[in-house]
Order: structure tokens, then sequence, then C-alpha cells
């Protein structure tokens, strides 16, 4: 099993992610991440979609997402050409004693303090799976109190968009279906 | 300023601008607005009496007629009685367009009186769904799913509009354009794969046209009959496919799979080339995957990418119409012909007609002198003839009906494949005898089918659908019985339904409206089938009470390798015997 990252451009409408959520849960694939925003068009979301599968079910599962007439397109990212980042929200005990060693943690991983309590801070944290998980894993003596995490998001580097050609309009002229 | 109208009108209006003839439904409270103007529309509605009979309906009517089976129901339990039609429309790629009623826009996520999220209920067994709120998007909605239901792979969508949208005024617009970017079916093959596919063709020594659906629902019957004279390849056509190539033709080898003939199966199983032509290697053909024509390659056909390599890795991919692409493969190939290129395949259509010869369909006469359910059948398609529609439920009679009536024509089989829904028959005859009404229509019925739907008897009756209804009674759950005798020791746990008892099939016809016949000796069973088809007017069923032992064979028993094939009990085909006749031939 190997990670893989989609990228799938949809048109924005409602039901879609209850589709795709849908056909992953039936056709036997756990996802592993998922996110879902607006794209620099009007009517298109993107979905940074991350399974953990073997390459040929990979192969059938594309297959299966491109036959729903609401999916645009999908790529899939090469982590060797691709950027890709979470963001995470973690509530952290900090007592008069640790409070020190918990901001030289944050300015470490330059992390950021959003939130303090007398008896706790808030940190975000943006960055790859490996470097959020290490950054948790120097926290977690301390206390992790609270913990909230974006799937990730990702796109290709270099100057190319993956939207620029699959959006062109494609209009099919509408003739009697019947008789 | 542009015409006012209802949301109701608009609905109406873009059926008829579909090019919709025939719908089949029930009213409720929710679609009930639409009912309303389809009462001075030019759209034959006929009135069903479940929701089931209507979606298999508009199976049928699509099948029979290549053209989109319409139905139409309520909100709630109409809709979701629609949904095992939808189910096997999907299953077996039949385009449809479903068109329900939602309670209105601001009363849905309330737990409102005969609410159900359809759309949600569907998604995963349509090809695109949508609900509809605003009266404005109906026109647009309505010429997509036409447009998706029956472009590309086929298949069934659900249109759910909600009352408030039906009744709120809009303006009616026909649209020119559809707004679906995402939905570009490939139709045209591409040059360099049927390249290859001839190649790998005129390499071959053994190789074999496994032909499925997607030749019947692509219209390719002529092409393929083109490409399969051209080569000499021998040809099988799946369950779905009966009647694309015809069956009396020499180089037609018969159905593959579970209860293929041991030619077909054969066929497929020692081949070094399977060109799969719109089928799916589905596991009732292939039987066990691992074991499954072990030496072949694949050249692999379809319209739906995602069919490619699904079950069976495919060594030639082609994706496209299935017309074209075995008009393309003809071309090629004609040309190659014409440069002296051609297969040698005498040797290996020698061996299969061996054991074409060998191991023919059969069946036994059962000694008691009661009724073979495979005569029966047979002699209602040698006196029907090949111009004739024949519908089936699932079980026995089903595979009966597939093995011993002689097609010639596409579409005129129709059937529960994929889903093997029961109950499919009698609506599902319905359908077609409305959407060709000038052709004689059989709906091969088993009697525990029939008991699912044959309240449709009375839709046919005061509509002027002159069915013919021929009830394969052997009393039980036949199939299901079959498999108790051959794995759980003659255990025959639920699957005895007295239907020679009860009901009585004959006075059931009557009651509605129908003519009931019976018949139970060989003797009577030509003048009986003469009698059914002299009936134009009504509907006449007929109650073929037949032995009930009889079992299917050949079969390959689920998830067994199709090596495993037995043409009766404990009978295993000899192929050594053939193969060592054919392996002294010089290649």
């Amino acid at each position: 099993m190997s990670k893989h990252t989609l990228s799938v451009l949809v048109e924005d409408k409602p039901g879609v992610l209850a589709r795709i959520a849908g056909l992953f849960s039936r056709r036997g694939f756990n996802i592993d991440s998922l996110a879902v925003g607006p794209t620099e068009h009007a009517d298109v979301s993107r979905m940074t979609i991350v399974v953990n599968v073997e390459s040929s079910p990979l192969e059938q599962v594309t297959k299966q997402l491109n036959k729903l007439v609401e999916v645009i397109k999908i790529v899939e990212l090469d982590p060797t050409a691709s950027v890709d980042r979470e963001l995470v929200l973690v509530k952290v005990a900090a007592t008069a004693e640790t409070r020190g060693q918990v901001l030289d943690t944050v300015q470490l991983f330059r992390a950021k303090v959003i939130d303090v309590a007398p008896d706790a801070v808030t940190i975000q944290i943006t960055g790859n799976a490996g470097k959020i998980a290490d950054f948790l894993r120097v926290l977690e003596p301390f206390g992790i109190r609270e913990l909230v995490q974006s799937g990730m998001v990702a796109i290709g580097r270099g100057s190319r968009s993956i939207s620029e050609r699959s959006l062109r309009p494609v209009t099919v002229p509408a003739r009697p279906a019947v008789g | 300023m542009t015409e006012q109208i209802t949301g109701a009108q608009s609905l109406v209006r873009s059926l008829e601008a579909a090019g919709v003839t025939d719908i089949f439904g029930i009213p409720g409270g929710a679609i009930l607005p639409a009912y309303d103007p389809l009462m001075d529309s030019s759209i034959r509605h006929v009135l069903v009496r479940h929701e089931q009979g209507a979606g298999h309906a508009a199976q049928g009517y699509a099948a029979a007629t290549g053209r989109v089976g319409v139905c139409m129901a309520t909100s709630g339990p109409g809709a979701t009685n629609l949904v095992t039609p939808i189910a096997d429309a999907h299953m077996d790629s039949v385009p449809m367009v479903a068109v329900t009623g939602q309670v209105g826009a601001s009363m849905i996520g309330t737990d409102a009186f005969q609410e159900a999220d359809i759309r949600g209920i569907t998604m995963p067994i349509t090809k695109h769904n949508f609900l509809v709120t605003d009266p404005a998007e109906i026109p647009q909605r309505v010429a997509e799913a036409f447009h998706i239901a029956s472009t590309g792979r086929p298949g069934p969508v659900l249109v759910d509009v909600a009352k408030s949208a039906l009744e709120a005024m809009t303006t009616f617009r026909w649209p020119t354009e559809l707004q679906l970017p995402g939905y570009r079916p490939v139709t045209k093959p591409h040059a360099k794969q049927i390249r290859e596919a001839a190649k790998l063709i005129l390499e071959s020594r053994r190789p074999v046209l496994y032909v499925g659906g997607g030749t019947i629902r692509s219209g390719a019957s002529a092409e393929l009959r083109a490409l399969a004279e051209l080569t000499g390849m021998p040809v099988v056509t799946t369950l779905m496919a009966r009647g694309a190539f015809p069956d009396s033709h020499p180089q037609h080898l018969g159905m593959p799979g579970m209860h293929g003939s041991v030619s077909a199966v054969a066929g497929l199983q020692k081949s070094d080339l399977i060109i799969s032509l719109g089928a799916r290697f589905d596991d009732r053909v292939t039987g066990r995957l691992d074991s499954f024509a072990p030496g072949a390659k694949v050249i692999h056909a379809d319209i739906d990418p995602a069919e490619i390599g699904k079950n069976r890795h495919a060594d030639v991919p082609i994706v496209g119409d299935c017309r074209e692409v075995i008009a393309d493969l003809v071309t090629v190939l004609k040309a190659e012909a014409d440069a002296g290129h051609t297969g040698d395949f005498e040797a290996w259509a020698e061996f299969l007609s061996g054991i074409k010869r060998r191991y023919p369909l059969g069946y036994e006469t059962p000694a008691d002198g009661s009724l073979a359910p495979q005569y029966v059948i047979q002699r209602l398609g040698e006196i029907a003839g090949p111009d004739a529609i024949y519908t089936s439920g699932v079980g026995q009679h089903q595979m009966w009906a597939a093995q011993f009536i002689g097609y010639e024509k596409p579409m005129t089989w129709l059937n529960s494949g994929g889903l093997g829904t029961m109950g499919y028959s009698v609506p599902a005859a319905m359908g077609a005898k409305v959407g060709a009404p000038d052709t004689t229509v059989w709906a091969i019925d088993g009697d525990g089918c029939f008991q699912m739907t044959n309240q449709e008897l009375a839709t046919c009756a005061i509509n002027d659908i002159p069915i013919k209804v021929a009830i394969v009674n052997n009393e039980s759950l036949g199939m299901v019985r079959q498999w108790q005798t051959l794995f759980y020791n003659e255990r025959y746990s639920n699957t005895d339904l007295h239907s020679k008892r009860i009901p009585d099939f004959v006075k059931l016809a009557e009651a509605y409206g129908c003519v009931g016949l019976a018949c139970e000796s060989p003797a009577d069973v030509d003048s009986t089938i003469e009698k059914a088809m002299s009936i134009n007017d009504v509907p006449v069923v007929v109650d073929f009470r037949v032995n009930r032992d009889a079992m299917v064979w050949p079969m390959v028993a689920a998830g067994k390798s199709n090596d495993e094939i037995k043409y009766a009990r404990d009978l295993a085909p000899d192929f050594d015997r053939v193969e060592d006749d054919w392996e002294v031939r010089p290649a």
C-alpha cells in the first residue's frame, strides 16, 4: 500500500461531496485525508484526496470518479513535483514553568501562538505531514488538550495550472434523445 | 413578454421537447401538479399498479426500442418503489429517466409527509441524478437527464422535482446547450488501439469474440456479423447479448458462463485471445477469475473506461462505442486481408464445432410423462419465432429461455442480467409492447417471479396492451431449489411455493380481464401456445404446470473454475478426447 494524492476538480454543486465520499466507501477505499475548497474559478471546487492503496485499485477508483458527471478533472500529484500542506490548531497546557519551553518549540518550528490562557496556549502550525508529526511529538509531554487538523491541500510546482485546459466551456448541442 | 407557465407545465413541455411519447407512472401528492398538464399533453401516460411496474416497463420499453424509457412517481414511497428498477437499469445499462415529485422546497429535510431523500438514495444506482427546486431550471435539467441517459454508456437518470417548483410560475425555454463540463463520453476509438487489436487478432490461433450487451445498446449487430464472417472467428454471446449474433449462425458457440453451453465456455477457456466487445467479465461469465481463460490475451473494447481492466487485465484496451470499434476493426482487417494477411483459425473453429456437436444443449424428458420446462420454452420459441420479443424473470426459466429459444435479432431478448430482479418479466413485457405494439411479446416467467409483479396484468388489460405470459410453474423458487438439491443435501428450506394449488393462475388471469389457459401435458403444448398466439385483443396468461425437479445444465458452480463445468449432474465434458483429435492436426 502506498499513499497517493488526487486533485479532483468538481462542479460546485450541492451533493457533490456526498457523491464522492459515497463512491469511495462503496468501492471499499478508505480516504486518509480530504480537503475541499473553492478555486480560481467561481463554479469549480477542488478536492485534495489522499488515499492509501495499490496502484491498480487506484486506477479503478480514478476511473470510477471520472464517471461522476460533476467531476471535471482528476490529477494524481507527483510528490516530487508538488507541495503539500496541512494546518493544525493545537491547545497545549502551559504552566508558569513550561510556558517558556512551549514557546521555544513554537519558534523552532516556525509555528504561531494564536491564543493565550493562564494555563494553556493555542498554536497554529502549517507544514507537510512529517513536520506536523514532529511538532506534535515534541509538544506531547507538555499535555495536548485539544487538537484539530485540516485535510491536506497540495499544488503542483511550476507555472502550469491543472485547471487550464479542462475548464474551457464544453457544451454539447441539445438534441432529442428520444425517438 | 415571455409566457408565464407553471413549473409543472414546464416539466411536461420539457418532456415533450425531449421527444417523450410514453410514460409509465402513478400520481401522488408531490407529483400531482405535473399530472394536470399531462392530461393535455400528446404524451401517453400508462397508469400502472405499482411503481416498480412503471420502472420495469420503462426498462422494457427502452430495451425493445433503443429509446429512453420514462417512468414517473410521487415522493417518498412512490420514489422508493422505483429503486429496484433504477438499480436494475444501472446494472444493465438501460437508458431511462425517472421523474419523481419531492416535497416542497421549504419542507425538505423536515421529515415531511411522504418525504424521502430519493436523490441521496439513488446516488449509487443512477448514472446521475438531480434535485430541482428552482422552476427555471426544469428544462435544462430535463434536457441534461435525457442526454446523459442516452449517450455514452446508457443508464438511468433521476430528476427529483420539488412540489414548490412545480407549482411556482416560470418561463419555458428549451436549452440549446448543455452545462455538463465533466461529461464527455468517448465514442470514437483510437486508431492506434484498433491497429494493435488487429495485429493481435492476426497473430492469434485461438481467438474468440466475447460479445456483451454493449453490442446491443450500440446497435452493432451488422458490424459484428461482418467482423465474424470476415475473420471466421467463433462468437459467444452473453446473457445480455443474446440476439446480437444469430443463434443459427455456424460460428455461434452459444452463451458462456455459469449456465453457458459447453462449447462457449470451452471457447473462452481454451482461447489464446479474447476480443471482448461491450462485455464486462462478470463473475457469472468468468467463474473463478484466477483460472478464467488462463492462456488468453485480452482485447477489451468498451465505452466505459472503468470496465476495462476492472476484473481482467486488458492487453489492448479500446475505449469507444462498440459499433464504431467493430466497424473500424473490420476496415483494418479487410485492408490486411486484401494485402494477404489473414488469421488461420480453421483448426480452432473445427475443434470448437467438435465440442458443440459432442455437447449440445439438451435436457431429459421426465419419465413420468410430466412436462419438461425446457420443452415448453423451446416450443414457444419455435412457434412464436425470432421476430417476437421475449422477456423473462430471474431463475431457472430465465436460463432456459436464454438457452432454448433461438434468437436471431437484437433487442428481442429482454431480461434482468446484472441485478437479477425477480418480477422483471411482466412489466418489462408491458413496456416492450407499448414501444413495439405490432410485435408479439412473450413474458416467460416463473411462478415465483410472476407473483411479484403480476398486478400489471390489470394495466395491460385496461390499456390495450395484449402481452402474452407463459408461467413456467414448477411450484417452487426453482433456481434456489436447484442449489438446495446440489449443495444443501436436498433440504428444501422455504422454496416450496405450492403454486399449483394457490393461486389458481387461470382464475387470476380471468380476474384481471385476461384469457387464462393451463397446460400440463406435452401433447397439449403446441395447441396451447397456438391458442395463445391467436388471441391478440387481450393479454393471455398460460399456466404451464411443469416437472418441478428439472435442473439447469450445463453448470459451473459458484466460485468454481470454468474448467469444472458439468453438462449434467456429475458429468464433466471430456475435452481431452476432442483436444487429442485436434492436436494431431498440423498447425
